[in-house]
C-alpha cells in the first residue's frame, strides 16, 4: 500500500517538475534569451569565438550528420585512449594500468553512444581522471547530442518549404550550458547533502568491530573505495546515461544512500526525457500534441510497473519453500529481496528498475539479475520495446515520433487516404527511414543473440543454469542494442567476443538510428504543411493514443515473444 | 545543396568545442561540485567515516560483516574475496531459479538457527538474502527483532532492554512516506558496546 503511495507520488512530482521544464527548454532551443541563464551568454559566445562557429548559420540535415559523426568520434576516440594511458595520468591513488583494449574499445563505445553499458567495475578498473575527464565529459555530450538530434527533428516539423534544420554546435552548446550543466550542479549538491562521496582521497580503511576469518586469513579492517562520485552520478541520471561510479551503480550506498538520494535521483532519470515531449508540443506550436506522447509513454510505463511491483512483492517461491517470511509488514518489504536494499525495499527497486529501462537510463539500485522472473520481464520487454516509453534524453521522443509516423502510415493504409502528421505528408521517403528505425534495433539484438547462443564464447556469458541463463545473453544484447545499458550482471563479459559484439550493437543502435532521423527532419522541413481538413486523422485524441500504444506493443512482441518464450516465461513455469 | 563534404568546416568546430567542453564538464564542474562539498558538508562528501579515538572503525553508510553472537548480523553479503568488501562491491547476480541461491539461503537460516536453536520468530527474507551492493548498511527491523534474544543471552542483557535499542536506532520512512524503515546495523552494535562499557 505505501508502496503505491510513494509511487503516485513520485509520478505526480514529476509531471509537476518536467512540464515547466520542458517550456523552458522550448526556449532555449528556440535561441531566446531565459532569464536563469542569461549570465551564461558570454560564455557561450566566447566558445563560438574559439571554435569558429557562426551561430545564425544553419545546416541541411547531411552537414548536420557529419558534424554529429565527427564530434562524436573524437569522443569516443579520446575516451578510448585515456583509459589506455590512465598508468601514466594524474588523479590515480589506487594505481590503476591501461584498461585492457578489448574493455577499452566498449567502454568508449558505450560512453560515446549513451549507453554506459558497464563490463567494468568502477573502483577496481577506472582511474579518477579517467571517470572526470573521460567518463563524466561523455555523459553531458551524449546526452546533448540526442537533444540536438530530436530538436533537428522537431525543427523539420514545424518549419517548411526550408532545408536547415538547425545548427548542430549551437544546439550541443545550449543542451549542455542551459540545460544539463545547471541541472547537474544543483542535483550533484543535494546528494552529497545525502552523503553521495566527492573527494579526491584515496580508498579509506577502517578497522573492523568484529574482525572475520575468510578461510585461514585473519581480515582485521575494510578498505572503503570513495571518489568524485556525485558530480558523475547526477549527469548519469539526469543525461540518461547510467554508467556508474561503483559496481554496483546506483544500489552502492556511496551512490544512492538515502530514500531521499533515491527518490531525486528516479525523478532525474525521467525528467528530461518527459519534459522535451512539452519541449516538442511547445514548438511545434500545439502543446496537446506533447500531450498525447506524454500519455503513450506514461500508460506504457504504469503498466509494466504494476507488473514488475507485483512480481517482486509475490517473492521467490523456492525461498517460501524453505520457510522464509516474504510478507510484507511495518517491519520488514518482504517479496524477493536478492540483489536489493533495505533502505529501498520492493516498491523503490521495481519503480528503478521500470524507469531505468523505460527511458534507456541503465542504472540500477538493484540487480535484476536476481528478479523472479516475470520482474525482470518488464525491464527486459521495456528496453526491447525500442527505447521509446521516455527513452534516453532526446533519442526516446525521437523514437516515439518513428513510431508515430508508421502509426499514422498504417492507419491511411486503413481508410485509404494520404497518411500526414503535424500537416506534413508522410511519403516512401520517410516511411523507409522510420521502418529502418524502428527494426534495426531488434534485428541488432535477435542476430547477436543468435550468434552468442551459437558460440562457445557467447555460451561462457552466462552464470545462471538453464533459461535463466539465456535470458542473460538475451537482456544484455536488448540493452546494448537498443543503448539502455543495464545488465542481468552476473554475465560474464570477460571474452572479447561480448566486448567487440557489444559495441557493434551499441554503435548501430545509435547512429544507425540518428542517420535516418536526421534525414526524416531534412526532407520534412522541405515540405510544405497542408492544412487540416475532414480527412485528417487527428493525432492529439486518446484513439491516437491508443493506436499508437497498440504499435509500439505488436511490433515489439511479434519481435520479441519467441525470445521471452525461451528466457522469462519458461523459467516463471520452473519455479 | 553543397554535395561536397569539406573536412575544414567541421574538424575546428569539433576539437575546440570538445576541448571547450572537456574543461568545463570534466574539470571545472567536477572541482566546483567538490570545493561546494568539501566546504559545506565535508562529513557526507569524504564518506560519513566514524572515528573513535582517533581511529576510522567505519561509515555509516557502509556496512561491516558480523558474526559474534553478541552482535546483531548484517546481511548476506556478496562480494569477494569476503564479504563486505567495500572496495569492490558485488551483487550475488544469482536467479531465483538458480539452485545455489537456494543453498546458500539453507546455509543462513542454519547459521542463524545454530546460534539461536528454538527461536520461535519467522526468519525475514533480508537476513538471508544478499543485498544488490553487498555493502548495506541495513536490516529491516524485523530482522533486527529476530535476533534480539540471541544477543540479549549473550550479553546477559533483558530483552526488553534490546528492543528499546533497536527502536531508537530505528530510521523511519522519509517524511513518513519515501524509503522502508530500517535499522544501522553498525551503529546498533556501537550502541550495544557503549551500553556494555557504562
Amino acid at each position: 500500500m505505501n508502496g503505491w503511495l510513494q509511487i503516485t507520488f513520485y509520478l505526480l512530482a514529476l509531471l509537476l517538475l518536467a512540464w515547466p521544464l520542458g517550456l523552458f527548454m522550448a526556449r532555449v532551443y528556440q535561441g531566446e534569451r531565459v532569464w536563469l541563464v542569461r549570465w551564461l551568454r558570454p560564455l557561450e559566445n566566447g566558445f563560438y569565438r574559439l571554435a569558429g562557429v557562426n551561430p545564425e548559420a544553419e545546416m541541411g540535415w547531411r552537414a548536420y550528420a557529419a558534424a554529429l559523426l565527427v564530434f562524436n568520434g573524437l569522443g569516443l576516440l579520446v575516451v578510448y585512449l585515456l583509459q589506455r594511458l590512465q598508468g601514466w595520468l594524474p588523479l590515480n591513488p589506487q594505481g590503476f594500468t591501461a584498461v585492457p583494449t578489448p574493455l577499452a574499445f566498449n567502454t568508449a563505445v558505450s560512453f560515446a553512444s549513451n549507453t554506459n553499458w558497464q563490463f567494468y567495475g568502477g573502483e577496481t578498473t577506472m582511474s579518477y581522471f579517467t571517470q572526470m575527464v573521460g567518463l563524466t565529459v561523455q555523459n553531458f555530450l551524449s546526452a546533448a547530442t540526442g537533444m540536438a538530434v530530436l530538436v533537428a527533428l522537431i525543427r523539420g516539423l514545424a518549419r517548411q518549404r526550408v532545408s536547415a534544420i538547425g545548427n548542430f554546435w549551437v544546439d550541443l552548446t545550449h543542451s549542455v550550458l542551459y540545460i544539463l550543466l545547471p541541472l547537474a550542479l544543483l542535483l550533484a549538491l543535494l546528494l552529497v547533502s545525502q552523503g553521495v562521496v566527492q573527494t579526491f582521497l584515496p580508498p579509506q580503511t577502517a578497522v573492523l568491530l568484529d574482525p572475520i576469518f575468510e578461510g585461514d586469513e585473519h581480515i582485521t579492517t575494510q578498505h572503503i573505495a570513495v571518489g568524485p562520485a556525485a558530480s558523475q552520478i547526477a549527469i548519469k541520471q539526469l543525461g540518461t546515461n547510467g554508467g556508474g561510479f561503483f559496481n554496483v551503480n546506483s544500489a552502492h550506498p556511496f551512490e544512492n544512500p538515502t530514500p531521499l538520494s533515491n527518490f531525486l535521483e528516479l525523478l532525474a532519470i525521467l525528467l528530461i526525457p518527459a519534459a522535451l515531449c512539452a519541449t516538442f508540443g511547445e514548438m511545434v506550436g500545439d502543446r496537446r500534441q506533447g500531450v498525447a506522447l506524454l500519455a503513450v509513454m506514461l500508460i506504457v510505463f504504469v503498466g509494466f510497473l504494476g507488473t514488475a511491483v507485483w512480481a517482486e512483492q509475490s517473492g521467490n517461491p523456492r525461498l517460501a519453500a524453505l520457510g522464509i517470511d516474504q510478507t510484507a509488514s511495518a517491519s520488514q518489504p518482504g517479496g524477493n529481496m536478492e540483489g536489493k536494499e533495505t533502505r529501498f525495499g520492493i516498491a523503490n527497486s521495481a519503480l528503478w528498475a521500470t524507469a531505468t529501462t523505460a527511458a534507456s537510463n541503465g542504472s540500477v539500485n538493484s540487480m535484476h539479475d536476481s528478479y523472479t522472473p516475470l520482474g525482470g520481464l518488464a525491464p527486459l520487454l521495456l528496453m526491447q520495446l525500442g527505447e521509446v516509453i521516455f527513452g534516453g534524453v532526446g533519442s526516446g521522443l525521437y523514437g516515439l515520433l518513428a513510431f508515430a509516423i508508421v502509426a499514422v502510415f498504417v492507419a491511411g493504409l486503413m481508410v485509404g487516404r494520404t497518411p500526414e502528421y503535424l500537416g506534413k505528408k508522410i511519403e516512401t521517403f520517410e516511411m523507409k527511414m522510420a521502418t529502418l528505425v524502428i527494426l534495426i534495433p531488434p534485428l541488432v539484438v535477435l542476430l547477436l543473440t543468435a550468434v552468442a547462443v551459437s558460440l562457445t564464447a557467447g555460451q561462457s556469458g552466462a552464470t545462471n543454469p538453464g533459461p535463466h541463463g539465456f535470458s542473460q545473453i538475451l537482456y544484455a544484447f536488448s540493452s546494448m542494442g537498443n543503448n539502455n545499458g543495464s545488465a542481468f550482471a552476473g554475465i560474464n563479459g570477460s571474452h572479447p567476443f561480448y566486448a567487440y559484439s557489444g559495441g557493434l550493437a551499441m554503435l548501430l543502435a545509435r547512429y544507425w538510428l540518428i542517420l535516418p532521423i536526421l534525414a526524416i527532419a531534412g526532407s520534412l522541413a522541405a515540405k510544405q504543411k497542408i492544412p487540416t481538413g475532414a480527412g485528417t486523422l487527428p493525432t492529439h485524441t486518446p484513439l491516437f493514443v491508443v493506436w499508437l500504444i497498440v504499435i509500439i506493443i505488436v511490433v515489439g512482441a511479434l519481435s520479441f515473444l519467441p525470445a521471452l518464450a525461451l528466457g522469462p516465461i519458461v523459467e516463471q513455469l520452473s519455479l | 545543396m553543397n554535395t561536397t563534404f569539406r573536412w575544414g568546416p567541421v574538424m575546428r568546430p569539433a576539437l575546440v568545442l570538445f576541448v571547450l567542453f572537456t574543461l568545463l564538464t570534466g574539470v571545472a564542474y567536477p572541482l566546483l561540485v567538490t570545493a561546494v562539498a568539501q566546504t559545506t558538508f565535508p562529513h557526507q562528501a569524504n564518506g560519513s567515516l566514524i572515528e573513535h579515538e582517533g581511529m576510522i572503525i567505519g561509515s555509516e553508510l557502509i556496512g561491516q560483516p558480523f558474526s559474534d553472537p553478541a552482535y546483531f548480523w548484517a546481511r548476506p553479503s556478496a562480494t569477494t574475496p569476503y564479504p563486505y568488501n567495500a572496495a569492490a562491491s558485488a551483487g550475488s547476480n544469482l536467479a531465483a531459479s538458480n539452485p545455489a541461491l537456494a543453498a546458500q539461503v539453507q546455509a543462513h537460516i542454519a547459521a542463524l538457527q545454530s546460534a539461536d536453536p528454538g527461536n520461535p520468530l519467522p526468519i525475514p527474507v533480508d537476513l538471508v538474502t544478499a543485498s544488490g551492493s553487498g555493502l548495506d548498511p541495513h536490516i529491516s527491523i524485523a530482522a533486527a527483532q529476530y535476533q534480539a534474544n540471541r544477543v540479549a543471552q549473550a550479553r546477559g542483557l533483558a530483552v526488553s532492554e534490546i528492543n528499546k535499542l533497536i527502536e531508537a536506532h530505528t530510521d523511519g520512512r522519509f517524511l513518513g512516506l519515501l524509503g522502508e524503515p530500517r535499522v544501522n546495523v553498525l551503529k546498533l552494535n556501537l550502541a550495544l558496546d557503549d551500553l556494555a562499557s557504562r
